[in-house]
């Protein structure tokens, strides 16, 4: 997800595992565990893994090679951990022995480029984002925008819609928001990491080609996760939420919406999107962890000291990249679901 | 040395000698045939792997998929026409801009240039041939596009989005990203190529035919046109299509700056998609069955036109190496 920054973390990461071979071979009592899977959650872990081996003294090694790879190892029983942005359902988890709990969320944004139009300054709601992004509205100055936006001059300007071209956790997440917004989105457009875009967009690839498309294309509008589009210094769209009112993206809103979801689930993997509550972000979405219910009891302490100390201490470290912090009664059912690793 | 030495030899020591020196050969001749076979057991392999690995979609679609103008992954729908359109207008496009400058270049550097500026200029094409696509891709996607829009854009739709047949085809938004984009930055890479190849071809035009003709009193322009042309076509046409090779595969650069769109697009501003970005945008997260499956089957269409473009231009080649023999 987080692609320029992945790219400097994969170099750091190249040389910690460097380093961690080193350190192997000149003291053999360190616990290794190794983790793989979702690429969104790659910059945090690695941090928390770089931050923890200076408390716990154990090396964490996790690679980020996608959701879907993360499952498959993980089933395979080559990782000790795995990383997945789309949890796992509840019979899939019965039938491989495992558990399941989020670590962290995220946030996507909608992000726009008007002409003298500043951040948190544009309002939409959900339908009428929905509208934008199936290509039913096609001008600034639609009526509808107008109406959400009293008093704001709208220039008359072809509106270009900018999406991932390459398979993405944000597409997914994003539209399945603007699908609970609009049916018509729902069917035209569809749900998943690639869908049908209309024809007034333009892919880009990674969030560094959406960035790049919405910083250079007039009345471009856009998604993008949250740390991506406030590195890029994006214009961030204010977003009317389930209680009716307006919220601009910031951690502290994404973080609002997770204290209404129900954790309380054996997949622990709620619904997080168009939460209830005035200050609720309404496109939040957590990143999961996947082990085992039984394996080896050394991996399986140090697998869950490493998530203890990282909900505990870590999750400073990820605010910092843009990620979202567990609400603290969430923090305490995830430590109370790690009891559950044999 | 080994003259001297089997001066000195005995006879029979000289047959074995001459045993081993024909051994050497045959071993010689043996391995060198492995290497080649090497590439005719890479090509089929390649080839059949495709073909095996798309035969779900191509069993799922038949024809259709060739001919399909919907890709639509939430459906499970695949059809090819929006790639191959993409993939074959912006070659198209890079052809139609590159072939004339090339001309040029070449032209310029064999017949006008100042002998000092020669090799300079020469180095400096193949260097440019070197770049890897990736660094004109984000060229194009951070540099190009936005002066494209605001600079170049306007101005084609102002003049040549008027006129009636065309006009069409520069219809829309000037966004700077899109079909014809991509086919100026593809101009961009495979200029290089064409280039000197016809460079290298011109140089080998006899200097007594080109001398003769100044003699007759012929301009620069005539004895390129009635002289050095029709001396080296095959060559010529021979660089046009390993430009051609190229632009067709191409994949990062014009991943950037095509706009990646899978809808048949209505004019040459819109955004598009050619074969190879959209293998390069969906393989790495693609779910396993159709959509795999169809996205093999797009590699293996690229195949097998790239495989027809090279056998045209080796069909005109021999056409004209015939017409030259007479």
């Amino acid at each position: 997800m987080i692609q320029s920054k992945r790219f400097m973390f994969k170099l750091m990461g190249m040389s910690t595992v460097a380093a961690m071979g080193f350190a192997a071979a000149v003291s053999a009592q360190a616990t290794d565990i190794t983790g793989a899977g979702s690429t969104f959650a790659y910059p945090s872990y690695t941090k928390w893994a770089e931050a923890f081996k200076a408390v716990g003294g154990v090396n964490v090694n996790y690679q980020g090679i996608g959701s879907g790879g993360g499952m498959k190892q993980i089933k395979a029983k080559t990782v000790d951990f795995a990383g997945t942005d789309a949890p796992m359902s509840e019979a899939e988890l019965d039938a491989n022995h495992l558990v399941q709990f989020p670590s962290e969320m995220g946030g996507a944004t909608i992000v726009v480029n008007l002409p003298g139009i500043k951040a948190n300054a544009l309002k939409l709601d959900g339908p009428t984002a929905a509208d934008i992004f199936r290509g039913a509205i096609t001008k600034w100055n639609d009526p509808r925008i107008v109406a959400l936006n009293k008093g704001m001059k709208l220039p008359d300007l072809a509106i270009t819609v900018c999406y991932r071209s390459d398979a993405s956790g944000t597409t997914f997440m994003f539209s399945n928001y603007l699908a609970k917004q609009s049916e018509a989105f729902k069917k035209e457009v569809g749900t998943g990491t690639a869908v049908n875009w209309p024809a007034n967009g333009v892919g880009g690839k990674g969030n560094p080609g959406v960035a790049a498309s919405v910083q250079k294309i007039a009345g471009a509008i856009g998604y993008a996760d949250f740390p991506d589009a406030r590195a890029n210094n994006l214009t961030f769209v204010m977003l009317k939420n389930k209680a009716g009112h307006f919220v601009a993206p910031t951690q502290k809103a994404m973080a609002a919406a997770a204290t209404y979801a129900d954790f309380k689930t054996k997949t622990m993997a709620p619904d997080l999107l168009d939460m209830p509550g005035k200050d609720s972000w309404p496109i939040v979405s957590a990143t999961y962890v996947l082990s085992y219910e039984q394996a080896d009891a050394a991996k399986q302490k140090a697998v869950k000291d490493f998530f203890t100390w990282s909900l505990n201490h870590g999750q400073k470290l990820a605010e910092d990249l843009g990620y979202v912090a567990l609400p603290s009664s969430v923090v305490k059912l995830v430590e109370a679901r790690m009891k559950e690793m044999k | 040395m080994s003259e001297v030495s089997t001066h000195d030899l005995p006879q029979s020591n000289q047959t074995t000698r001459g045993r081993l020196f024909k051994l050497q050969d045959l071993a010689f001749h043996q391995i060198t045939m492995v290497f080649a076979m090497i590439v005719l057991v890479a090509l089929a392999g390649i080839l059949i792997s495709l073909g095996h690995q798309a035969a779900p979609a191509f069993k799922e679609f038949g024809w259709g998929f060739i001919w399909g103008d919907v890709w639509s992954i939430p459906d499970e729908k695949y059809g090819a026409r929006i790639a191959i359109y993409g993939t074959l207008i912006t070659s198209f496009i890079a052809l139609l801009l590159a072939v004339p400058i090339s001309f040029g270049i070449a032209l310029f550097l064999t017949e006008t240039c100042p002998t000092w500026l020669r090799r300079p200029l020469g180095t400096a094409i193949e260097l440019l041939a070197g770049v890897p696509s990736i660094v004109f891709g984000i060229w194009g996607l951070f540099i190009f596009a936005p002066l494209f829009s605001n600079h170049v854009q306007p101005i084609i739709q102002d003049t040549l989005g008027k006129l009636p047949l065309v006009g069409g085809l520069f219809a829309g938004p000037p966004i700077g990203i899109g079909i014809l984009t991509a086919g100026v930055v593809l101009a961009l890479m495979v200029i290089p190529f064409i280039a000197s190849v016809m460079r290298d071809v011109f140089e080998t035009v006899p200097p007594v035919l080109k001398e003769s003709a100044y003699g007759v009193g012929c301009t620069t322009w005539e004895v390129v046109w009635n002289i050095v042309l029709p001396y080296t076509r095959v060559g010529v046409i021979g660089g046009i299509m390993l430009g051609l090779g190229r632009a067709l595969g191409e994949t990062m650069a014009v991943t950037f700056v095509i706009g990646n769109s899978s809808r048949l697009p209505a004019s040459l501003f819109s955004p598009g998609t050619s074969i190879a970005s959209t293998l390069a945008n969906e393989f790495g997260e693609a779910e396993p069955g159709l959509h795999i499956s169809s996205l093999f089957a797009l590699g293996f269409l690229l195949f097998i036109i790239t495989f027809f473009v090279l056998g045209v231009s080796r069909w005109l080649i021999y056409r004209g190496t015939k017409k030259q023999g007479k």
